[in-house]
């Protein structure tokens, strides 16, 4: 009985594996898999590479090239002779180049004060797909230098020292489900000229955004980013808050928005944002992107 | 069949394509698992010369068993406008066949497809596959056809069965060839599939540069089951 026993045990144990092989060759496979199976990143926490104005999460891919247009116009209480600021506009043109999947070297020109920046921006973590994901966020660095290039014939003093600005800033992002992300974003911004000594050179701030996709194709972003009292007082500063909405068509990306900043670069958006949304000083505005692939094989 | 080198005639009227009934005839356990006690197994005489000599055939029948695997499968597939070529490819596919029960089944995740375009990739999982909603695609079928596993050389069949995509199922029908070589198989298959019969919707905005149909491509290199 002993004998029959362990057979039996033997044929029972063998026979599951048998009828699994034989009722379905495809659970086998499914079995396999699951044992086999390794985690990726989530990908598409946003659909651009900045939320609005604020950097996000996302860089091109590796030996892509990004070409972007960010375009605002005047105020709309400007008024009817001034066609609600449509008659005014600044811009900044840029480029990102993706040396690796997760670093990027990014440079640009804004009209705004003739302003240069260039920054390097990479990816820390990124996201894990899944519920039971081993990494929650995905966590991007940005650093960033701006040269504000507008000659004053008042102020012939300033020299490239007194014009440079810098930034450090983290962008800490969670896609929460297919279709709402939400990013932190503390800045550190450091102005090597402030206006009056009642100014802070180092100026901390905490930036929130994300979006929200209402079509496969679309969504609704929104940002805030919140400057701390007692940093900027020798003028009316406001914290800038902006909202807009994302088109992306094949290798582009439109985004439509209206904002109180109309600078397009750290230092000028978050740190000097003078326009109220009470008060109307709105801007409207939009960013082009178009990703050119410079690579020619992944 | 591989019951010549097994257990001789002893199993002839055992169904025998399967390794284990094979053990499972000797002591007369009913082969779909029915956990009845029965007659012969309740003998008191059990020898374990008998156990001996059954394990043995539970091995040498299941070295020869007939069903082929893979892990590294490879589906390539086109889309071809004047427009734009697009083109993708997957050499993380999961495949079996079974030359004895004529079976066949692949899986595969949507997201193992990789494009030259990192943005193409992206957009193909986030707006037309819906991989995190879909994550697999697979396919389980027959074929027709004979294949003779002793005799290398190339045969062709025809394959029909389910794919399933995107979450939705449709049939597939489509001559592959099987290439029985030294130490494995080879199957390989060409079909063309519409993205509008798996409910992937294309926007008007890109729809000269998405092909109507779809050309598929099928290459797995499978090793048999030791």
């Amino acid at each position: 009985m002993k004998y029959y026993a362990l057979f039996f045990f033997l044929c029972t144990g063998f026979g599951k594996i048998a009828m699994a092989q034989d009722s379905s060759l495809l659970n086998m496979l499914e079995d396999s898999m699951m044992v086999n199976k390794q985690g990726g990143h989530v990908t598409g926490t946003f659909k651009a590479t900045h939320i609005i104005n604020t950097h996000s999460v996302e860089t091109p891919a590796k030996g892509v090239l990004l070409f972007m247009i960010m375009h605002r116009f005047g105020k709309i209480n400007e008024g009817a002779y001034e066609f609600f600021g449509l008659d005014n506009a600044t811009m900044r043109m840029g480029f990102d180049y993706g040396l690796t999947d997760e670093l990027t070297v990014g440079i640009g020109r804004s009209t705004f004060q003739k302003t240069y920046d260039g920054y390097l921006k990479g990816k820390l973590l990124r996201q894990s797909e899944g519920p039971g994901g081993r990494i929650p966020l995905s966590v991007t660095a940005l650093a960033g230098i701006a040269y504000t290039s507008l000659r004053y014939t008042d102020k012939p003093y300033l020299n490239a020292r007194y014009r440079t600005n810098y930034t450090l800033q983290l962008l800490v992002a969670r896609k929460l489900n297919r279709n709402l992300s939400i990013q932190l974003s503390p800045a550190y911004l450091h102005y090597n000229l402030v206006p009056t000594v009642a100014d802070k050179n180092d100026v901390f701030v905490l930036g929130i955004g994300g979006r929200m996709k209402i079509t496969k194709r679309s969504s609704i972003n929104v940002e805030y980013n919140y400057l701390p009292d007692n940093q900027v007082n020798s003028f009316k500063v406001y914290n800038s808050f902006s909202a807009g909405f994302d088109i992306e068509t094949g290798g582009h990306v439109f985004q439509v928005h209206v904002t109180n900043s109309q600078g397009m670069v750290e230092p000028l958006f978050l740190g000097r944002t003078t326009g109220s949304w009470g008060k109307g000083d709105i801007y409207f505005g939009f960013n082009i992107s178009r990703a050119f692939n410079l690579a020619k094989k992944r | 069949m591989d019951s010549g080198r097994s257990e001789a005639g002893l199993e002839t009227g055992c169904r025998l394509q399967d390794k284990l009934q094979v053990a499972g005839c000797r002591v007369s356990i009913p082969d779909e698992g029915r956990e009845s006690t029965n007659q012969s197994a309740n003998q008191p005489i059990m020898k374990k010369s008998v156990l001996l000599i059954a394990c043995c055939g539970l091995i040498i029948s299941a070295a020869s068993a007939q069903v082929y695997i893979t892990r590294t499968g490879v589906i390539n597939f086109f889309s071809k406008t004047p427009m734009e070529d697009i083109k993708a490819e997957n050499n993380q596919v999961y495949a079996a066949i079974d030359l004895s029960k004529k079976t066949i089944a692949f899986s595969m995740l949507m997201k193992s497809f990789l494009f030259r375009k990192e943005l193409m990739q992206e957009h193909f999982n986030e707006n037309y596959v819906e991989s995190d909603r879909h994550p697999k695609s697979t396919f389980k079928g027959t074929f027709t056809g004979d294949v003779d596993p002793q005799k290398p050389g190339v045969y062709n069949v025809q394959a029909q069965g389910v794919l399933t995509l995107h979450g939705v199922e449709k049939s597939v029908n489509t001559p592959a060839t099987i290439e029985i070589t030294g130490d494995g198989l080879t199957g390989t298959a060409r079909f063309n599939l519409l993205p509008q019969d798996f409910d992937i919707e294309i926007p008007g905005i890109v729809r000269d540069k998405i092909a109507k149909q779809i050309d598929v491509q099928v290459k797995i290199d499978c090793k048999p089951v030791k």
